[in-house]
This record gives C-alpha cells, sequence and structure tokens, in this order.
C-alpha cells in the first residue's frame, strides 16, 4: 500500500493566537474528491471500514515527535539503554510499547563528534512515522530528496547547520523496510537537565539530522 | 539481528541451512550495485547503479518488495544490506569531505561482489 498522508501538518500545536473555528468553505479539491469517492468504493466493497481508517487516523495521531524525544533523552541519560537502542532499534522501541504498525525495522544513527548523520527517503517519503508521526512537507518535496544526497552540506546550510569539514557526513537513503532515526549530540551544558527536560530540547528535525540539539540559553543567544 | 550461524552444540552441526537464509555478502566485503534498467517499481535509485559500496552490516532477511509491488511475493526471503559508498564516487563534482557517505539498503537481488576494490 502507498504510504498516503492525510494533509495536515502536525508541527503547529503551539500556536498562540485565536482561529476561527475550522470548517469546509472552499469546494473540494480534486485529490480530495479522489479520497471520498475511493473511500466510499473501499466502504461499499466491504474491502475497508470506515473505523478501520479512523483507527489508522488514531494510530498515525499518537506519533509525534514528542516520542522520538522521549527515547532520545532516555538514550542520553541511561548507557545500557542507549547501547540497547543502537544494537536494536525496534526491538528496544517496542519494548516500550511502541508498535511498528508498518512493519519497518529501525535503525538509530549516532551522531558523534566526528558522525553527523542525515536522514531521506529519495524514491518517496519514507520516514519513521511509528515514532515521529507524519513527516513535514518539505521532507516529502524533490529538492529536499535531491539535494540531501547531492549537497548535504549546502542544504544543512540552509536550516542553520554548519557541519565542519573534520566531521563527516553519513547520509541514509531510506529505500524499503528500514526507517531511521537521528540520536543528536547532547548539548553541552545539560548536565544538571532532568530526563523530561532534555526530552524537551529534541526536535523533530533534530531526530532527521537536518539541525542540531540546542540548550536553552544557546537558543536565546541564537 | 537474526542470521544464520554454525551452530556450536555438535548435535546441530549437520543442519543445512537454504540458499536464501545464508546472506552471499559479509560486512567489509565491497559490492556492485547492479547497472540494470527495468521498467516499474524498483527500489534502488538511479543514481547509485553501477556505484560500488561497502557492505556496513546486514538486514535482517525480508521479501522484495519490487517482487510485493506487482503482487508477487511467495514468501522467499532474502537478505538486505546496507552498503556504504563515498559521495565523491557518486558525484565528480561533490563539494565537501572526501569522508562524506551515503548509506543505503539494497536488496541481494541487486548486487555483485567486487574482489579487486
Amino acid at each position: 500500500m502507498h504510504e498516503q498522508d492525510h494533509d495536515h501538518d502536525h508541527d503547529h500545536h503551539d500556536h498562540d493566537h485565536d482561529h476561527a473555528e475550522i470548517s469546509a468553505t472552499e469546494r473540494p479539491g480534486y485529490f480530495d474528491i479522489l479520497q471520498a469517492a475511493l473511500e466510499e468504493l473501499l466502504n461499499e466493497r466491504k474491502l475497508v471500514t470506515t473505523a478501520e481508517i479512523e483507527r489508522q487516523i488514531d494510530v498515525l495521531d499518537s506519533r509525534t515527535p514528542a516520542l522520538g524525544a522521549t527515547i532520545v533523552a532516555r538514550a542520553w541519560t541511561d548507557p545500557d539503554f542507549r547501547q540497547q537502542l543502537l544494537a536494536d532499534g525496534r526491538g528496544t522501541c517496542e519494548s516500550l510499547g511502541i508498535t511498528f504498525y508498518d512493519d519497518t525495522g529501525l535503525i538509530v544513527l549516532e551522531n558523534t563528534e566526528t558522525v553527523h548523520n542525515l536522514v531521506v527517503c529519495t524514491l518517496c517519503s519514507c520516514y519513521p512515522r511509528p515514532l515521529l508521526g507524519l513527516p513535514p512537507e518539505w521532507y516529502k518535496l524533490k529538492p529536499y530528496r535531491a539535494r540531501a544526497v547531492i549537497e548535504p552540506r549546502a542544504l544543512l546550510a540552509e536550516f542553520g547547520t554548519i557541519i565542519p569539514d573534520d566531521v563527516e557526513i553519513r547520509v541514509a537513503d531510506s529505500t524499503s523496510a528500514l526507517r531511521f532515526l537521528v540520536l543528536p549530540l547532547r548539548p553541552k551544558g545539560t548536565d544538571d537537565y532532568t530526563e523530561e527536560q532534555l526530552a524537551a530540547l529534541v526536535t523533530r528535525d533534530a531526530m532527521i539530522g537536518v539541525v542540531t540539539v540546542k540548550a536553552n540559553d544557546e537558543r536565546v543567544a541564537a | 539481528m537474526r542470521q544464520h550461524l554454525p551452530p556450536d552444540d555438535p548435535r546441530f552441526i549437520r543442519i543445512v541451512p537454504a540458499l536464501q537464509e545464508t546472506p552471499i555478502f559479509q560486512p567489509g566485503q565491497h559490492v556492485r550495485v547492479l547497472e540494470r534498467f527495468p521498467l516499474g517499481h524498483y527500489r534502488v535509485p538511479l543514481y547509485l547503479r553501477g556505484r560500488i559500496g561497502g557492505v556496513e552490516r546486514l538486514v535482517l532477511p525480508a521479501i522484495d518488495n519490487e517482487e510485493e509491488g506487482f503482487g508477487l511475493n511467495a514468501g522467499v526471503k532474502r537478505h538486505y544490506y546496507r552498503i556504504a559508498v563515498p559521495m565523491s564516487d557518486i558525484w565528480t563534482d561533490y563539494a565537501g569531505s572526501s569522508r562524506d557517505q551515503l548509506y543505503i539498503e539494497v536488496f541481494e537481488t541487486w548486487l555483485e561482489a567486487v574482489h579487486d576494490a
């Protein structure tokens, strides 16, 4: 089955302005109609039920970058867990109750002082959904997909991420059954942070490898 | 990762695994991504065809995604290999460290051994 995204972004939940009640005021577009027609047909032929579709939306909605951030913070604070996670990404996450509903494997890629990892899917939009939820729009677009493998350093610079020349860049192009999660470097000056405080620093983009994780004081300075 | 290893216990030493249960390539070995251009659903990006990489690790045996795409899954599994290819071997004008690498998982049917790399 092709990985189909529903068309909204989960990363703007923290906006602080009120907005009007969300309602459909415009005519549905071509793909809205196509989706509705397909859904009705599948329903009618008893191939996929509405309950199954709703359940899958619930599955996706239960996966957000906060889940990945929890894993990263735990790996930063618990060396045994970190070793387990690097040795067996999926098994370690499953032992915490995170299911891999799409039956993908998971390799956790550790950033170090000498290695920086970046994740892309040049063929489509493979992404560690069980852990991070839906990918951002730019992750699925051709400019990111092409440039991540052709000129990763220039691409990263546009995200504000300057990788020194003596740091090796490893671009992971995910093409089939494997997904990748970047374990970012723990920022300096966070020795006294709790696991929860650490998790709050870890962003979605850091777990794809397009940015690094910064401590709170670095963020203010930046 | 689950893969076939010769058993320590002599009582099981005569077990013969099926061909596809045993990986053809091993970590550290050099492999070439085949340069073929079939039509349809294929999981090897064009920019990597014909490139030589080193096997970084074996991935749990899996069914062939490409056959599966045509409903042809007969349940036969083979290995995926995660290989590393130097960026400067892929792009002649690559701007960046000569140590930068591309990592990708490739199904066994798309690889051949390179003996002189």
